[in-house]
């Protein structure tokens, strides 16, 4: 849902519909950002809108996530939380400030205190891992004998305080984001920008870095805001998520109802991407073929809440007389909380077949007709 | 003992080898002194750059093209009474350092630039995200970070500045290649100037292995 409805509605309006309960009060928020606009000019004057009207809070403490392909927009509105990127217009609130409002001075001073985690982890191969993470204290004027400790301090939340002598050249992927990590909390800030921190790793290393990086977040008491293009990342971690496409935010909610209950068909691609069913075609085509005067229909069931433990296949077969064929099944986590997803293969009546979906809908599952490859062959073909 | 090598000639080739290196080693600090700060005007000013300004950075780049344009031999007649001013003389080994200097300081700011150009943008925003000033980052990150391809460059344009060198004999300014020119060649003793080539090369070579010695333990990476 496109929030740019909400304009450069002042500070306290909330703006957001989705997932009410969850949505932060604007005075609790760490970040507020309103009606973010910014384009570049592109190839031939035609303009590129990177951010389209965005507005989005962040609450204090919580790991926020934004999702999106590239070219979505998300790398820029990350980049308008430190301005390091300036919006063509917007407000930018970071702990209660207009950062939009202060000189270059005062920037300066509140970029130390809103750390930042890149990609490519963007240390300094010219010095050691030490003297990588002095550097934002350097910059700053701290003293070297505070400096050394903030370093040792650093170095030891995450874990590397004997690679203080390193270089970076020497480090491994996970180490080096390590090292970046502590970069970026030795001026002990209050705010965690992570742009696609873990992308350049790998699968057992990004684990690693996110459980770093939560561990953290309750620690600390950071708050972080995290660009990513993998969902898989924002269900591992993120309290609430935004999903972001052409320069608009499309979908904001709690990560566990935006991955149970997508509104927008961009978000189930996403999620589908993740804990979505995959059907081979080669097993659709062995499933039988319906009896006549029946049908077939694939269907994706997602099981969450209260019901999730009731014997509902067996109990709808014998209630609407039809065949329910289990394809797959599983059982996973989002944020903590239990869910189930199964592929059914669905034989009846096409009125019984109607009347189970609307009785799984009324057990609150989230029933998702799914395309039958072999159906849409015959159709092709008739 | 070498049979030609007469006395007077011995002089004149250790006071031409002194020549050379006070031309060379003079023209190249001052390139150094003044290419170091032009380049990185140049790398700040140019799109996409700290403090990005094109009616800084394009008058730049045309002056020191121009420079770099023009045969070194023109430019060193060129701007005798630019030397005159300078030195106080035009002719001599302290008047040649000043072409030198100033045909190597528009060398050495290009390939200083290029090296600035080689260092990784993404260090140049974390120090930005991390509160540094603009001049901060100059000598904190793009300094330190290119210095391997810094003293590659100074190589090189040590090198080039022997060659240019030998020219400077044309403003009386002395040095191996002069020596070469009117014993080699004018007087016919193919023999001087064989050995003011074999030392030319000899100390070529010095310069490079120096150079690629001190690039190999300067490099992190």
């Amino acid at each position: 849902m496109p929030v740019s409805a909400a304009a450069s509605a002042s500070p306290p309006a909330p703006h957001e519909a989705a997932a009410p309960a969850a949505a932060p009060a604007a005075a609790l928020a760490a970040i507020a950002l309103r009606d973010l606009r910014r384009h570049f000019a592109g190839r031939g004057g035609v303009a590129t809108k990177a951010l389209d009207g965005v507005s989005l809070d962040v609450a204090a403490g919580e790991i926020f996530g934004i999702v999106g392909r590239s070219g979505a927009g998300k790398s820029t509105l990350i980049r308008c939380v430190n301005l390091l990127e300036r919006p063509d217009s917007g407000e930018v609130r970071v702990l209660g400030e207009e950062l939009l409002d202060l000189d270059g001075a005062a920037l300066r001073d509140r970029r130390r205190r809103i750390g930042m985690v890149f990609q490519h982890f963007n240390l300094l191969s010219s010095r050691t891992v030490a003297d990588n993470v002095g550097f934002p204290l350097e910059v700053a004027g701290v003293p070297r004998a505070e400096r050394e400790t903030r370093i040792r301090e650093a170095l030891a939340l995450v874990g590397l305080a004997d690679k203080a002598g390193a270089y970076p050249a020497q480090l491994s992927g996970g180490q080096k984001q390590r090292v970046g990590i502590a970069r970026a909390l030795a001026p002990r800030p209050r705010i965690l920008l992570c742009d696609e921190a873990t992308s350049a790793l790998d699968p057992e290393t990004t684990q690693e870095i996110l459980a770093l990086i939560k561990r953290l977040r309750d620690q600390l008491d950071l708050t972080v805001l995290l660009i990513t293009h993998e969902m898989a990342v924002v269900k591992e971690i993120c309290d609430r998520v935004a999903v972001m496409e052409r320069g608009q935010v499309i979908e904001t909610g709690r990560v566990f109802d935006v991955f149970t209950q997508p509104r927008h068909p961009t978000t189930r691609r996403f999620i589908a991407d993740t804990i979505g069913h995959f059907i081979p075609p080669g097993t659709v085509a062995r499933l039988p073929a319906p009896r006549p005067g029946e049908e077939r229909r694939l269907l994706q069931v997602l099981f969450a809440g209260p019901n999730s433990t009731r014997a509902v296949i067996s109990e709808a077969s014998r209630r609407f007389a039809l065949d329910l064929d289990i394809i797959s099944g599983r059982i996973d986590e989002i944020a903590g909380e239990p869910f189930g997803l199964m592929a059914l293969a669905a034989y009846g009546a096409p009125a019984q077949i109607d009347a189970t979906t609307a009785w799984f809908a009324e057990l609150g599952l989230t029933v998702t007709p799914v395309a039958d490859p072999a159906a849409q062959t015959k159709a092709e073909a008739a | 003992m070498i049979p030609w090598l007469t006395p007077m000639l011995e002089q004149l080739f250790v006071e031409a080898a002194i020549e050379t290196l006070t031309m060379v080693a003079g023209a190249a600090f001052i390139a150094i002194l003044f290419g170091l700060p032009l380049a990185l005007l140049l790398h700040a000013t140019d799109r996409g750059g700290l403090a990005q300004n094109g009616l800084v950075n394009r008058p730049l780049g045309l002056l020191i093209n121009a420079v770099r344009s023009t045969p070194f031999i023109i430019l060193m007649v060129a701007i005798v009474p630019f030397t005159r001013l300078v030195a106080g003389t035009s002719i001599g080994t302290g008047a040649a350092i000043v072409p030198l200097a100033l045909a190597s300081t528009a060398f050495i700011a290009r390939l200083f630039e290029t090296a600035f150009r080689e260092v990784d943008r993404g260090v140049v925003e974390a120090a930005r995200a991390m509160g540094a000033t603009r001049l901060q980052i100059l000598w904190k990150v793009l300094v330190p970070e290119a210095l391997p391809g810094l003293i590659a460059a100074v190589t090189v344009t040590l090198v080039s500045l022997v060659g240019y060198s030998a020219m400077a004999g044309a403003v009386g300014g002395g040095g191996l290649g002069d020596l070469g020119i009117r014993f080699g060649y004018q007087r016919f003793m193919p023999e001087v100037m064989a050995s003011v080539v074999i030392v030319l090369i000899l100390f070529v070579q010095g310069l490079q292995s120096l150079g690629d010695w001190l690039v190999r333990r300067v490099r992190r990476r």
